[in-house]
């Protein structure tokens, strides 16, 4: 089954970050990657630029929609994803508690509606 | 209801649960299992009284269950009718595997809403239906409902797998489970009503049987069935006694002594936990009937031991009490004082608890004040009025 974590983080946390501590996010991140790769769960995973350069669009309503900034104004915004493949929730749900974002942030797990009819 | 009625009903429900919790553990789909199973129910009705009762009734119902399940499957998938699907033999039930633990394990599972792990229970394992659940929980049958399938739906959409978990999630998770299974028990015991709690003590017996080797469902089991000895000396004219207080000539013997067996069963198993003390606890009071004496000390024993393993607000009073009953007043009045004054504030059994001691050592105004808290907290009508009696023998 496959199952996509969001990510959910503020801004804020980051905002005073040096350089040495970037590199050191990277290498977390990087570990975590390493780690889903290794268990061969891993799928896809992406890290966006933070909401505030967000564009929105829509056509509900039957009019066309673009509008800058994220769709939800909120502390905790969406920085990035991950896909996995694992058996069951249980496992979907061990694997978000190792992702960095949940160290500090909250992470949002889904499992994917493609597979079900 | 009858003897007779209560075996067939309780008959009906046992295989109910067990043929649910098969056919919805190959899917994870439960609410198209209990569909299924209604259709082969409601086909069983009209079939049987013709055909006459077959042999194996259960493997009767699974059988038709599961080509209404795989019927739908097949359409789901778009399969040509005569695509194999795996017949199953007419075995007897017993030789299907039980999967009721599991499915206890995915109703109390922590993915969903803790305030509707003891309501799916009661759904799929005993097959009550949602109205009567939202009778139990005083919330409207409508509402009741629409939880429980969006409930179902999040259990099949996000993948709760039906299994008991590993080893190091098995202790936290099978809390949860006791834990609604006692909040079944919770529900009623005040009504002391016929229904829920007989079906609190069948889970809990159930629950050890399908888990012989962990010693808590067995103390779950022997907690309820001491509270259910107490049925008809817990409310006398509407008023609730205190199991210390009450006429233990009421309390019927057979049930006390079949929970003092499951109690000792659990502890020979030497794993201690939370129901346990809790039924030891009960054990205790039980002895009343025969010594004639509440043993304090041992009470403020026991919850010295569940205060350490499970720290709750009522455990705390409940010591406070034990200690200040098998010494001084005076020890109770201070250990309570010693009581955050925040956490206690709409905390009725602490002021209760408080008022029994002030009016011990002689400061009647204050008891009654703290009675009148008490009262003021108070939500049940036959609690209510054992405060208001004490307020006005002081």
């Amino acid at each position: 089954m496959r199952y996509t974590f969001l990510l959910y983080t503020n801004p804020a946390d980051f905002a005073d970050m040096t350089p040495e501590d970037w590199a050191k996010e990277k290498e977390v991140y990087g570990a975590y990657i390493g780690a889903l790769q290794e268990a061969g769960v891993f799928i896809d995973t992406d890290w966006l630029h933070p909401a505030d350069t967000a564009t929105t669009v829509s056509l509900a309503g039957g009019t066309e929609m673009v509008q800058d900034g994220p769709f939800a104004d909120t502390k905790e915004t969406l920085g990035g994803f991950f896909t996995v493949d694992v058996p069951d929730l249980d496992a979907a749900l061990a694997w978000a508690k190792k992702c960095p974002a949940a160290q500090y942030g909250k992470v949002e797990v889904r499992a994917s509606a493609m597979d079900s009819a | 209801m009858n003897d007779a009625a209560r075996a067939a009903e309780q008959a009906a429900r046992a295989s109910y649960g067990r043929l649910l919790a098969i056919l919805a553990s190959r899917t994870a789909d439960i609410a198209a299992a209990e569909d299924a199973l209604a259709d082969a129910f409601a086909k069983a009705l009209s079939c049987w009284p013709q055909d006459g009762i077959p042999n194996r009734p259960e493997a009767w119902l699974l059988t038709t269950a599961r080509n209404r399940l795989t019927d739908h499957q097949r359409r789901a998938a778009r399969l040509a009718p005569e695509d194999d699907m795996p017949e199953i033999a007419t075995q007897p039930i017993a030789d299907f595997p039980d999967e009721r633990l599991k499915l206890m394990f995915v109703c109390a599972h922590p993915a969903i809403d803790r305030a509707l792990h003891t309501p799916l229970m009661l759904q799929t394992v005993l097959g009550i239906e949602a109205a009567e659940i939202a009778r139990c929980f005083v919330v409207s049958p409508t509402a009741m409902a629409q939880r429980l399938v969006r409930a179902k739906a999040k259990i099949k959409a996000s993948g709760i797998a039906f299994r008991v978990p590993d080893a190091p999630d098995l202790p936290g998770r099978l809390a949860a489970v006791l834990e609604a299974v006692y909040g079944v028990y919770a529900l009623d015991w005040l009504q002391g009503g016929e229904t829920l709690s007989d079906e609190a003590l069948y889970l809990a017996v159930l629950l050890s049987r399908l888990m012989p080797e962990n010693p808590e469902p067995l103390g779950l089991a022997a907690l309820i069935a001491f509270g259910q000895s107490r049925k008809t000396a817990r409310i006398v004219d509407g008023m609730l006694v205190p199991v210390s207080e009450q006429d233990t000539a009421l309390w019927d013997h057979d049930i006390i002594n079949h929970a003092a067996h499951m109690l000792t069963r659990a502890e020979a198993m030497k794993g201690i936990g939370r129901f346990q003390i809790e039924a030891a606890i009960q054990a205790v009071h039980a002895h009343r009937a025969t010594t004639g004496i509440t043993d304090w000390a041992a009470l403020a024993q026991l919850n010295e031991a569940l205060v350490r393993l499970y720290p709750t607000l009522g455990a705390l009073v409940a010591r406070a009490v034990a200690i200040g009953r098998a010494t001084t007043p005076e020890a109770g009045l201070a250990l309570l004082e010693g009581f955050d004054s925040e956490k206690i504030s709409d905390f009725q059994p602490f002021h209760a608890a408080l008022a029994h001691f002030l009016a011990q050592t002689g400061q009647t105004a204050k008891a009654r004040s703290s009675y009148e808290t008490a009262t003021k907290l108070c939500t049940e009508p036959e609690m209510r009025m054992w405060l208001l009696r004490q307020s006005a023998q002081l």
